[in-house]
């Protein structure tokens, strides 16, 4: 068909349905003047025409109508795209799982681009026996299934001084949540035999930074893992490909990407990311050092500044994010008048200890401003602070942690700016 | 049944390991030439330094040729790149500078990085003599050694102390934070609410 025909058919079509529904009027004088819509009165190009076959997509990617939704760098905050990070778009999200080609990234010299079959892990130090692995040798230990949140530290860092993003992807992209597929970690260092001085653990990545973070070995044993599949398929490249150190619940600089060696030792090695890095400034000029568990914390996704209500007054789902590196998440709190009162939110869907909770609550909007703001409870009691409760004693040169409540400010058109209130 | 399925059903069996089984057999002795390679990790005390010297003025020439362009001439960080020198002092500042001279507790971390992750987009092809001479040129940059004859050795390293060495203590939120968050008001829990700051600048925030 001819732009020309299409034109005159759709104007046709137009019409008639235009008097169909003039006579429908008399009947029901509510719908009075309303016009049919054409979404259903026209026949629809892809109600009629053969789609793309099975193969058009290898590789499925999502609907050319949500090519928007993409991860977002920010520019001016780092030299250059390798040694950068960007954000997970949480306000076009549902749910709790993040789709693996939205996971944040955040790379300090790049993607490593590992063929799988030159890739080793190595395992030396305080051990009976230094031992290598292929990716194959790992796949023959037993395999656990867990969902985790990974957040990196600096997630929020921006907003310690005050609001500055105007955004909810840039406030808290900094973390995504997918089901990993992996051995525990402890199963492949007793393949080693962990000689009993050792009580620390040096991770180091393959990429150009060779990244290392040491651990505690008793959280090593505890709940670490080396994983080497997310959300059923193997780990993406941006996020460790082929194998990563999983270390729940703690911050994200030490889930070593590209993960080739593990060394135990009986001290802390103080790499540039436990020392210059992921330490915190207080205010009498001192720092803060081995600051892991990230504490609990919540945010609204939507309504958010790019999330706006654009239907007007009447039913809202307002929904967000809640999650603790200390466990699950008990209660969710939400404020629509900006902490004055809060009323208890709906937990749905998953609800596992270090991974993220969906929450929900349905109100009729009556069309007036908003402050909302929401505050994550767990499972240890401890209640998501405010960023005045969290500045009193952390001053404002502070990078990393913040967990503090967010506020967004809903207008009466919708419109959300990020605001901080008394 | 047949012969066949009863050999079957024995071998299922017997094949699943027992949970919390010692050890899987996995993986291949690692050779030390391999361990070598890869171990090349530091520690405060001088673990795993190899040995190697280098001076202040060989440390000026490969830092101009390697270093200076992101870092800058006297560590100062050039546009957004970070910087390396400077900032004494200032951690209690409204911006403070954290360098090596400033913040970082340990010199092995400066060996350790640099000839780990540094000269970014080519590392790990400085050798233990250039990184040595680098790591002395960059305690120079930081006034922290004054002569431009000062060697930087195996056996060195581990004594000299950076400035901000007694500046870190370990995580204490269990005892300063955890206590005072557990208030969880639901019914008129302050009497008045204002906006006190808007995230303003229209530009911070990508189109
Ligand atoms: C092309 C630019 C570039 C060059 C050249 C370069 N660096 Fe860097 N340097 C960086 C970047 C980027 C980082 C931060 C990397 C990251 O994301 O972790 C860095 C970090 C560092 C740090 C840690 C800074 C801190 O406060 O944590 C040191 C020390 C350092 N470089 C030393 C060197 C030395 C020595 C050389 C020369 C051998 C060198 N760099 C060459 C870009 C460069």
């Amino acid at each position: 068909m001819s732009e020309r025909e299409k034109t005159v058919r759709t104007r046709r079509t137009f019409l008639k349905g235009s008097v169909a529904a003039l006579g429908g009027a008399a009947a029901t004088p509510a719908l009075a003047g309303q016009l049919p819509d054409p979404a259903i009165t026209e026949v629809q190009p892809w109600r009629r025409r053969l789609g793309p076959g099975v193969d058009a997509s290898p590789y499925g990617l999502p609907s050319p109508f949500e090519s928007h939704v993409q991860r977002r760098n920010v520019p001016w905050l780092t030299a250059e795209t390798r040694s950068s990070i960007n954000f997970t778009p949480l306000h076009q999200l549902d749910g709790t799982i993040t789709p693996n080609g939205l996971c944040f990234e955040r790379h300090h010299s790049g993607v490593a681009e590992i063929d799988p079959s030159r890739h080793r892990l190595m395992i030396n130090g305080l051990v009976e026996q230094p031992l290598v692995f292929t990716l194959d040798d790992i796949r023959r230990f037993p395999r656990e299934n867990r969902i985790y949140f990974m957040e990196c530290t600096a997630n929020g860092g921006m907003e310690w001084r005050g609001p500055q993003m105007n955004g909810v992807q840039f406030t808290h992209g900094m973390i995504h949540n997918v089901m990993y597929t992996g051995v525990p970690l402890r199963l492949i260092l007793q393949e080693a035999g962990i000689r009993p001085n050792a009580s620390w653990l040096l991770a180091e990545g393959g990429d150009a930074a060779a990244m290392t973070r040491t651990l505690p070995l008793e959280k090593a044993l505890d709940d670490c893992m080396v994983a080497f599949a997310q959300n059923g398929e193997a780990l993406r490249a941006e996020n460790g490909y082929p194998l990563r150190l999983l270390v729940p619940g703690w911050e994200g600089n030490m889930w070593i990407k590209w993960l080739r060696r593990l060394e135990l030792g009986d001290k802390p090695w103080m790499q540039r990311e436990e020392t210059s890095k992921y330490t915190d400034l207080m205010p009498d000029g001192t720092a803060r050092r081995f600051t892991w568990v990230m504490d609990a914390k919540s945010v609204i996704t939507s309504p958010s500044p790019q999330a706006p209500i654009t239907h007007g007054r009447g039913p809202l789902v307002i929904t967000g994010l809640a999650w603790s590196g200390h466990g699950i998440i008990t209660r969710v709190d939400v404020t629509l008048d900006g902490g004055r009162n809060w009323i208890e939110a709906r937990i749905d869907g998953p609800r596992l200890p270090k991974s993220l909770h969906r929450f929900y609550l349905e109100i009729d909007w009556d069309g007036r401003p908003m402050l909302l703001q929401s505050r994550a409870i767990d499972e240890t009691g401890y209640v998501q602070p405010t960023m005045k409760a969290l500045r009193a004693i952390r001053g404002e040169n502070s990078v990393y942690h913040n967990n503090g409540i967010q506020t967004w400010h809903v207008r009466k058109n919708g419109e959300v700016e990020n605001v901080e209130v008394s | 049944m047949s012969r066949f399925h009863n050999l079957l059903a024995v071998a299922l069996v017997l094949v699943p390991l027992p949970a919390g089984a010692g050890k899987l057999g996995l993986g291949r002795p690692a050779l030390p030439a391999e361990i070598r390679a890869w171990d090349r990790d530091v520690r405060p005390d001088g673990q795993g330094l190899p040995d190697g010297k280098g001076s202040v003025a060989q440390g000026e020439e490969i830092y101009q040729e390697r270093c200076a362009a992101c870092h800058g001439d006297f560590g100062e960080g050039v546009g957004r790149w970070p910087a390396l020198a400077g900032g004494q002092d200032s951690l209690t500042d409204d911006r403070p500078l954290k360098t090596v001279g400033s913040y970082w507790p340990y010199l092995s971390t400066v060996w350790d990085y640099v000839n780990r992750a540094m000269p970014y987009g080519d590392a790990a092809t400085l050798s233990a003599d250039e990184t040595y001479a680098l790591v002395a040129y960059i305690l120079y940059l930081n006034d922290i050694v004054t002569e431009e004859d000062f060697v930087l050795t195996r056996e060195n390293l581990p004594s000299i102390q950076l400035p901000n060495r007694p500046g870190f203590r370990d995580d204490d939120r269990p005892q300063a934070e955890y206590p005072l968050f557990r208030d969880h008001c639901t019914k008129d829990c302050k009497a008045d609410v204002r906006i006190l700051r808007r995230a303003e600048n229209p530009d911070l925030t990508p189109k």
